[in-house]
């Protein structure tokens, strides 16, 4: 089972260290995560994607989390009306002949073309996870050159900040 | 006033009323170790930075204060390694504080830089890199606070050279604010309710008392609860102590070298009450065969420890100082009395399990035996002194045939199983309880790991009496190599030249020596009685078994009651 826990942390030195030491210390398995400042000027959000087996390992994996000194808050927002996204970056090679296919790959899926030169360009979407892994296969076929993924970050819907969740 | 990030450092250490520290100077704390010589701050100089660390966690077992230990950067702190993670398997609070490069050196792999926050996260409750004074008042403050409150646990504040060089107007902050550290006290009561209701459903109930309760410091409570209810107790290796040994209802350790009593009773309970334990695999063995028949409830204080070995049906969050006294207060107010589980006779079941099975030895007669050795202590300290072990079969012979009285009377490894760990416990054990008895046992492969402590010891005066249980082997691993390698004692002899003996007069230890049956009670009356610190060495039988053994991954009541000596 997939799961997102958004974790708001101390903005302190460290703090990263802790968790990663954490997360593989207790040999959790985690799928994404990402990590940004927050509206307020000490706080950092982390995304974190995790699989477990069961909601005891999810438990565990809250309750540890949540030992460390400098983590404020653990909201699981999976069954939380929320929005998530993830952002990625893809380098395509492109010539002449190709490019006008790789416009219409882009359209389709509401992607931006942010980097044109002669021989490739470079495209950006943001979006879930899954419309990101189509758009990577289908650009495959172009000859991709290289990907960058900020992994998920997750909001929910309504007034209520996971702060207050 | 002004003053030097060094006497700060000190400054701190007084105001939260540590009366002495284990250290090892170097290059990155000779500003430190200048403050300490000016203002003649208690300092024991131990003969390495593990005998420090150990030392300091002795302090803190011993006591429950919080146990301080210095050591310079590099070498001096990868040196700690083993000693907070022994601290932090068995959640002892400690506060480390290390030496760390000039600041603008950090990073360059400079002469004597180790990141020792890195290294020791994993085995940390917390840990600080402080690089600017500024910071630095409040960064101890913190560490303290959190080395000793919730959890207990080992802080590491790794400071830079320049820190304790550069000068600050000193005020020490009255409170701590941190954002993300709960230290739980009091939790649901409700959730005692639901205890009672389960107690009032069981007809066969163990309690299992942990380490949790020698920590907390609520034998007490605890003692209240077996005397009101008259449930039968069982202990985990670092729960003894907390409840006399010799109280009937005691059946003694549980797991993996537990009683006969303690293992048929876990499995055959309808109840168990886990009270400050965390379930450990030498406890249950397979997690699906522990305690099969029995509805779980888990106290505790950390609810990380809640469901992460053992799944609990139900649980108390909360400190065992809130949660005991409000148990016996329940307990009183539902009368739940000895009659109730003396109508299923449990109670008579489990003091025939006893009787029928008490521990046993399969050594021949004629050797001595090493149970012998550790009752004879029982009987000559009435149970009364500070006992401490290294790791091995003698630590389990202690724990099994010493008869303790008191909570954090007993200063063992048990998480980590840190061999070393016990003479410099005991050093520190006996530096802040100066009028007890504190008696080591150890092993003739333990005490070599930190055999330099000896000075230490000698140079201190400290009277601590030390019994190497010289079985000339590996004994716990020569026993597993008999047990499940076929004999094939692969490396686990120590038979050589060393004379432990000489060891200790080498370092101004009284040595002494036992080989004959005839001749042990009275060298141990004549040590036990000698005014400084006294070296007995016993010369033991190489082969005898720690009994009785459930075999890894095997069910708690299928243990091995006899040998295969031979
Ligand atoms: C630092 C460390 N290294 C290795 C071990 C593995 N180990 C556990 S018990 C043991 C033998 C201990 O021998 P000794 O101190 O003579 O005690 P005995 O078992 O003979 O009583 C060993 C090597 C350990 N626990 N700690
Ligand atoms: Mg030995």
């Amino acid at each position: 089972m997939k799961y997102i826990l958004a974790v708001l942390v101390e903005n302190r030195p460290g703090v990263l260290t802790h968790i990663s030491g954490l997360i593989s210390r207790r040999a959790f398995n985690i799928e994404s995560i990402a990590a940004g400042p927050t509206e307020e000027v000490d706080t950092t959000r982390i995304t974190i994607g995790v699989e477990v087996e069961d909601e005891f390992e999810l438990e565990q994996v809250v309750n540890q989390l949540s030992k460390l000194v400098n983590v404020i808050k653990i909201a699981n927002i999976t069954y939380v009306d929320s929005i998530q996204r993830e952002l990625a970056l893809i380098k395509v090679r492109a010539n002449k002949a190709n490019r006008s296919d790789l416009v219409d790959v882009v359209e389709i899926f509401r992607a931006k073309i942010v980097d044109v030169n002669r021989e490739t360009l470079v495209v950006e979407l943001s979006g879930e996870e899954s419309k990101i892994d189509a758009l990577c296969e289908v650009l495959t076929d172009f000859g991709i050159l290289e990907i960058v993924r900020t992994g998920r970050i997750a909001i929910s819907r309504g007034p209520v900040p996971a702060k207050d969740m | 006033m002004k003053m030097l990030g060094a006497e700060v450092v000190i400054e701190c250490l007084k105001a939260e009323e540590v009366d002495i520290v284990f250290g090892y100077p170097g290059g990155a704390v000779l500003t430190l170790y200048d403050a300490l010589f000016k203002t003649d701050f208690p300092h024991i100089l131990t003969r390495h930075e593990q005998g420090a660390v150990h030392a300091a966690d002795g302090y803190a077992r011993a006591t429950g204060k919080t146990g301080v230990c210095f050591a310079t950067s590099g070498p001096g702190g990868t040196n700690l390694v083993t000693g907070i993670a022994t601290a932090y398997m068995d959640s002892i609070p400690l506060v480390a504080i290390t030496g760390q490069v000039g600041v603008s050196l950090i990073g360059k792999d400079s002469f004597q830089e180790a990141d020792i926050c890195g290294i020791t996260t994993p085995i940390t409750k917390h840990n600080y890199l402080v690089k600017k004074i500024q910071d630095l008042p409040c960064v101890m403050k913190e560490a303290f606070y959190i080395a000793r409150t919730g959890r207990p646990g080992p802080v590491l504040i790794d400071i830079s050279k320049d820190v304790f060089n550069d000068t600050l107007d000193f005020v020490y902050p009255e409170t701590v604010c941190l954002r993300g550290y709960r230290s739980l006290f009091a939790g649901n009561s409700n959730q005692i309710d639901l205890v009672i209701d389960a107690l009032e459903k069981a007809e066969k109930p163990v309690i299992f008392v942990g380490g949790g309760v020698n920590i907390s410091g609520t034998s007490e409570e605890m003692r209240k609860v077996i005397n009101l209810t008259g449930i039968p107790v069982i202990s985990s290796l670092m729960g003894l102590g907390c409840i006399p040994s010799d109280v009937p209802e005691h059946l003694g350790m549980v797991g993996m070298h537990g009683t006969y009593a303690a293992n048929m009773a876990t499995m055959d309970c309808d109840l168990l009450i886990g009270i400050g334990v965390r379930f450990d695999d030498r406890v249950t063995s397979l997690v699906q065969n522990f305690a099969p028949k029995a509805t779980i409830i888990h106290f505790d204080i950390d609810p990380a420890e809640v469901n992460k070995n053992v799944r609990a049906d139900l649980k108390v969050i909360g400190d065992l100082r809130w949660s005991l006294p409000l148990l016996c207060e329940k307990i009183v107010e539902h009368s739940i009395t000895k009659k109730q589980w003396a109508k299923a006779e449990w109670v008579d079941l489990v003091q025939e399990w006893k009787r029928e099975k008490p521990l046993a030895s399969s050594l021949p007669a004629g050797g001595i035996r090493p149970q012998t050795v550790i009752e004879k202590v029982s009987e000559l300290t009435q149970g009364e002194a500070i006992i401490v072990t290294d790791v091995g079969q003698h630590q389990m012979w202690t724990a099994q045939s010493y008869s303790f009285n008191t909570q954090r009377s007993f200063l063992t490894s048990g998480g980590l199983g840190t061999m070393g760990y016990g003479l410099p416990a005991a050093i520190g054990a006996q530096i802040t309880l100066p009028e007890k008895d504190v008696v080591l046992f150890t092993g003739d492969g333990s005490i070599m790991m930190n055999c330099q402590e000896l000075a230490t010891l000698a140079d201190n005066g400290l009277p601590v009496k030390i019994i190497v249980m010289n079985n000339q082997v590996l004994g716990m691993v020569n026993q597993w190599q008999r047990m499940f390698y076929g004999k094939r004692y692969s490396h686990s002899s120590t038979k050589g030249c060393t004379d432990f003996v000489k060891l200790a007069e080498a370092m101004g230890v009284a040595g002494l020596r036992v080989t004959k049956p005839e001749e042990l009670n009275s060298v141990l009356e004549k040590a036990l009685k000698m005014e400084g610190p006294v070296l007995v060495d016993v010369l033991l039988p190489e082969t005898e078994d720690v009994l009785p053994m459930v075999a890894p991954g095997g069910r708690l009541d299928q243990m091995v009651l006899r040998g295969i000596i031979g």
